[in-house]
């Protein structure tokens, strides 16, 4: 039995494919045309693996761009396959933090990761990876390079959260000559307090799985950690969780 | 990978089942055309003399306007399109159903509230008794004083007072004389219309559901805007009779296993039913709807028996609405549970409309008894009448439905 699973976000579409003997990934950037890409991306690993469309025996579509992909079995929100692809990649964690490039969600789940409640804050850009690109941007930076820079300052107070605003304090702050450093300190913590409050809604978890593109800057992840009071686990395959969920969902539904 | 059936392939409006074929009541089409149709009718009856008083409430009791001769009309604002005019007079961040609501008259596009020869208001939420202010430079405007701590002795008195106050407000404006018969004619008219009401949404409580929510929404929002009350009643009636004998030939909406959805918190309308739509095309139903233009207010007949002053009569069934402007507001709670055992329900959606300050607040309470007191799936959306979010809130809704 063949399944996969292709997750189209606004930055990133991402393949997983199950077979029997081991699980293959493989990523893209979505661009303009999450079709296209989506199809590409899920045909070249295909091809990467000696495979063709015809032997995969049922594809979960997820992610923003599913609806525009025609050659899905089926599609399932990022919600469900994240919960999915999380718990299958880190055991006894009962808390999902995703942030992904325009939304971030927060899920509750089961042992089997199975969704038992969830937040999604998609009303606005901060706090999502979009967010850091842009602060990035303006401190002249590459988003990789957030993390190390950070390391070790003291957090500034930032005030602003909404992205837009936030971009003329950080331009601000460069201006009256702060340490650039210290700025993104202050940005990790300002998210995380951000990604805390609408996690503490949820109750409390004492394991937490990080998922998504922005769960690899280990200094947003640290003041998680601190904010939260809780243990927060970063997968190898943090960016692939949505597309492993899809590919184990579309594995659970021909079992 | 054909057709076949998974927990989740029926809630995914990309892969409808194919060859599905819906029926839906051929008496539905009557009901759509009532809000145009009527229009003619309000100026016939304005032209003979008949008076028509504009409400936006679930707390007004339209007894007394019934038992004047005159014609209560619903005017609650559920459109999107009055809303940028009414943000030159109002706030922006308002609660979209008062900007509606205004923007409807302050554009003097709602030909329901150009009719209206009176504009009876109460002192619900905070928004909306200012509103109710503005309005007052456009029409002859009352606003009744709603007590909110419903069960003091104190509010009851002040209600009655209120009651009395509008009678005498209703028979100077209309130049007519409210006689005790007649306001219990009135109470016999509300109660019949209540009783139909009641017995429609009831339909639901079969599963799989017979009716859909969209169309319930549109069956109740319409049947508002008939000039003859009793006319709606029998309207219903008919409805009722033909979803019975489809449902006897086999004719349902879903399946056994259609996500069962009940809608609380703020009211809905035909422009303002984004969440009943949303749920309808991610393979959901909304089998429920406890709201104030839902069955809320279908729950509270009167005792035709009852032998007091039936302002006191009309006094305590108003005052037991349990709307979220009261506080504390246990009925709401206690409805919603009974509901959800009586419909069967697998999930509730709590709506606000932005800047609702009193459902916001409120949707703690209902949170805590659907998923830790009943365990059950629950969801609060916040929005308002746009389409801007719609996309985003399909995810959610979809994410949702998955989890049931
Ligand atoms: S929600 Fe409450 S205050 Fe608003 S119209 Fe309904 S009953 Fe009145
Ligand atoms: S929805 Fe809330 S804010 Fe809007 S009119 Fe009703 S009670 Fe007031």
């Amino acid at each position: 039995m063949i399944v996969a699973g292709v997750d189209v976000g606004s930055i990133s579409t991402k393949v997983a494919v199950l077979t029997p003997e081991k699980i293959t990934y493989k990523m893209a950037p979505t661009g303009w045309s999450p079709r296209e890409t989506g199809l590409a991306t899920y045909q070249g690993l295909l091809q990467e693996l000696g495979h063709s469309e015809d032997d995969v025996d049922f594809v979960v579509g997820t992610g923003y761009g599913r609806i525009s992909l025609p050659f899905v079995s089926k599609a399932i929100t990022e919600i469900t396959c994240h919960a999915r692809g999380a718990a299958h990649l880190v055991n006894d964690s009962t808390m999902v933090i995703d942030i992904g490039g325009q939304d971030s969600k927060i899920i509750k789940i089961d042992q089997k990761g199975k969704v038992l409640d969830f937040v999604m804050n998609d009303k606005c850009a901060a706090g999502t990876g979009r967010f850091l690109q842009m602060i990035a941007a303006a401190l002249g930076l590459d988003v990789a390079e957030l993390s190390e820079l950070s390391r070790g300052k003291t957090p500034l107070t930032l005030n602003s959260m909404c992205a837009v605003f936030a971009e003329s304090e950080v331009i601000g702050l460069l201006a009256a000559g702060r340490d650039k450093g210290e700025i993104v300190a202050g940005l990790h913590q300002s998210i995380a307090r951000r990604i805390a409050s609408m996690a503490q809604r949820m109750g409390k978890a004492a394991r937490i799985t990080f998922t998504g593109g922005v769960a690899r800057n280990e200094g947003l992840c640290s003041c998680l950690r601190e904010v939260l009071g809780a243990e927060i686990i970063v997968p190898a395959e943090c960016q692939l969780a949505g597309a492993l969920g899809a590919a184990l969902l579309a594995r659970d539904y021909l079992s | 990978m054909g057709d076949e059936r998974c927990y989740a392939k029926s809630l995914c409006r990309h892969s409808k089942r194919k060859g599905e074929v819906r029926l839906r009541p051929a008496l539905l089409e009557s009901f759509q055309e009532i809000r145009d149709k009527n229009m003619l009718t309000f100026k016939e009856a304005k032209e003979r003399g008949v008076k028509v008083a504009g409400i936006y409430c679930g707390y007004c009791p339209r007894e007394l306007v019934l038992a004047a001769g005159a014609i209560p009309v619903g005017l609650c604002g559920t459109r999107e399109e009055p809303i940028a005019a009414a943000e030159k007079d109002l706030p922006r961040n308002l609660c979209p159903l008062i900007k509606s609501s205004y923007g409807f008259a302050a554009t003097d596009t709602c030909p329901y509230f150009h009719f209206s020869d009176l504009i009876i208001g109460e002192t619900t939420c905070d928004g909306k008794k200012k509103m109710f202010e503005l309005l007052g430079k456009i029409k002859p405007v009352h606003v009744m004083n709603l007590p909110q701590i419903p069960d003091r002795e104190s509010s009851l008195k002040l209600w009655h007072d209120e009651l009395q106050r509008l009678q005498k407000v209703i028979e100077e404006s209309f130049a007519v004389e409210i006689s005790e018969e007649a306001l219990r004619e009135a109470i016999h008219q509300t109660n019949e219309e209540l009783r139909v009401r009641k017995e429609l949404l009831d339909l639901n409580r079969n599963k799989p559901a017979l009716i859909s929510g969209m169309d319930l929404l549109m069956t109740t929002f319409q049947v508002g805007f008939n000039a003859d009350h009793k006319e709606g009643v029998v309207m219903m009636e008919r409805l009722i009779a033909q979803v019975k004998e489809m449902a006897a030939q086999g004719h349902q909406v879903g399946d056994e296993k259609t996500p069962r959805i009940l809608l609380t918190g703020t009211p809905v309308g035909m422009g303002s039913e984004k969440i009943v739509s949303l749920v309808e095309e991610c393979g959901g139903l909304v089998v429920a709807m406890q709201n104030c233009s839902g069955y809320t207010c279908t729950q509270f007949m009167v005792d035709e028996n009852d032998q007091r002053d039936p302002l006191m009569i009309l006094a305590e069934k108003y005052l037991s609405i349990p709307c979220s402007v009261m506080t504390p507001n246990p009925g709401r709670l206690a409805l919603l549970e009974q509901m959800i055992k009586d419909f069967q329900i697998d999930g509730v959606i709590d709506l606000t409309w932005q800047a609702c300050h009193t459902f916001n607040v409120e949707s703690f309470n209902v949170s805590e008894l659907v998923k830790n007191k009943l365990g059950l799936p629950f969801i609060q959306i916040e929005t308002d009448y746009s389409n801007s979010d719609r996309e985003t809130l399909r995810v959610r809704i979809e994410a949702f439905l998955e989890m049931i």
